[in-house]
């Protein structure tokens, strides 16, 4: 099975990448743009029971894939 | 006294810290693995600045799982003290050691410059010999050095006076400008609230002589020495 994680910066902190994305999509002319947040995209194959691997990745996300202090995450299982 | 330099792969600033602790002050720095259990010996722990693990994933991640870490937390846990710098302070920010996190600098510019740091509270192992009013000068070299914390955490910091260091002009004002990174309200620097585990940003092991263009970083560890001296040999204990 396939562990579909997406990781993003909170909401108050302050993210400069997503910023320069805006900044550069308003330059390539696109309208309507109010917000861009970058993050990160992580796939992560395992083997097991779906609740095992569940409490799993979210333990993971929790202790290394996220920093809670910085970051949102949510993940799917496939 | 004894100290231990972290070495991480991808460290980059061990061999600097090592030469300001020994050769410059004269006192006994040994490198101690990533992989390794135990500090040994260890009065205080040093860890350097890098690039630890190629930066992968945020800055000191993957780092802080590093099986010497284990060791640096008990280490801390009975009040040794710990100095965090640049890559150092933001592993001690991973591993929950220390408030908040080091985020990519608002510019999106890796800054490598000399900056003007002024110390908030002198009541700690790391800045006890530093004169109020001196403001020291001293490199920084970094891509991700944005202090963030939450308003809870920064009122907390503020209240318990565990920001040791603002950045500043050469007038000694905490301005826009002259805050490389973004960090919130200009903090280069923090110590936890038990003040024996500290990070920063800037580099004083880069700024330890006057070969280096500044002499100001050598204040610091000045002070973790005399920290380390005075509790060995209490002020009102018999002298031998």
């Amino acid at each position: 099975m396939k562990a579909k994680i997406v990781v993003t910066p909170k909401k108050a902190v302050l993210d400069p990448q997503g910023k320069a994305v805006q900044n550069a999509l308003e330059h390539m002319g696109y309208k309507g743009i109010s917000a861009v947040h970058v993050g990160k995209y992580l796939e992560i194959e395992l083997t097991g029971d779906k609740e095992t691997a569940r409490r799993q990745i979210d333990e993971a996300c929790h202790k290394l894939l996220s920093n809670p202090v910085i970051e949102d995450y949510h993940f799917e299982l496939e | 006294m004894n100290f231990a330099v972290l070495q991480f792969p991808a460290s980059n600033c061990d061999q600097d810290a090592v030469h300001i602790l020994r050769n410059v002050l004269g006192h006994s720095a040994r490198l101690v693995w990533h992989k390794e259990a135990s500090l040994g010996d260890t009065d205080a722990v040093i860890i350097p600045g890098g690039f630890s693990y190629g930066d992968y994933l945020r800055t000191g991640a993957i780092a802080r799982f590093s099986p010497i870490m284990q060791a640096v937390q008990n280490f801390a846990g009975q009040g040794g003290p710990v100095l965090g710098i640049c890559n150092g302070f933001q592993i001690l920010c991973e591993a929950g050691m220390l408030p908040g996190a080091l985020i990519r600098n608002r510019s999106l510019q890796f800054r490598c410059e000399h900056v003007f740091l002024k110390t908030k509270s002198n009541d700690s192992p790391f800045t006890n010999q530093i004169p109020a009013d001196k403001l020291l000068r001293i490199p920084i070299a970094h891509g991700e050095g944005c202090y963030f914390a939450d308003e809870t955490t920064l009122a907390r910091l503020d209240a318990s006076q565990q920001v040791l260091w603002h950045y500043v002009n050469a007038k000694g004002e905490p301005t826009e400008q002259s805050n490389p990174n973004g960090s919130l309200q200009n903090i280069a620097g923090i110590c936890n609230e038990s003040r024996n585990v500290a990070g920063l940003m800037p580099h004083p092991e880069r700024a330890g002589e006057g070969l280096l263009g500044s002499a100001d970083g050598r204040l610091i560890f000045e002070s973790l020495i005399h920290y380390l001296e005075s509790k060995a040999q209490p002020a009102s204990g018999p002298r031998t």
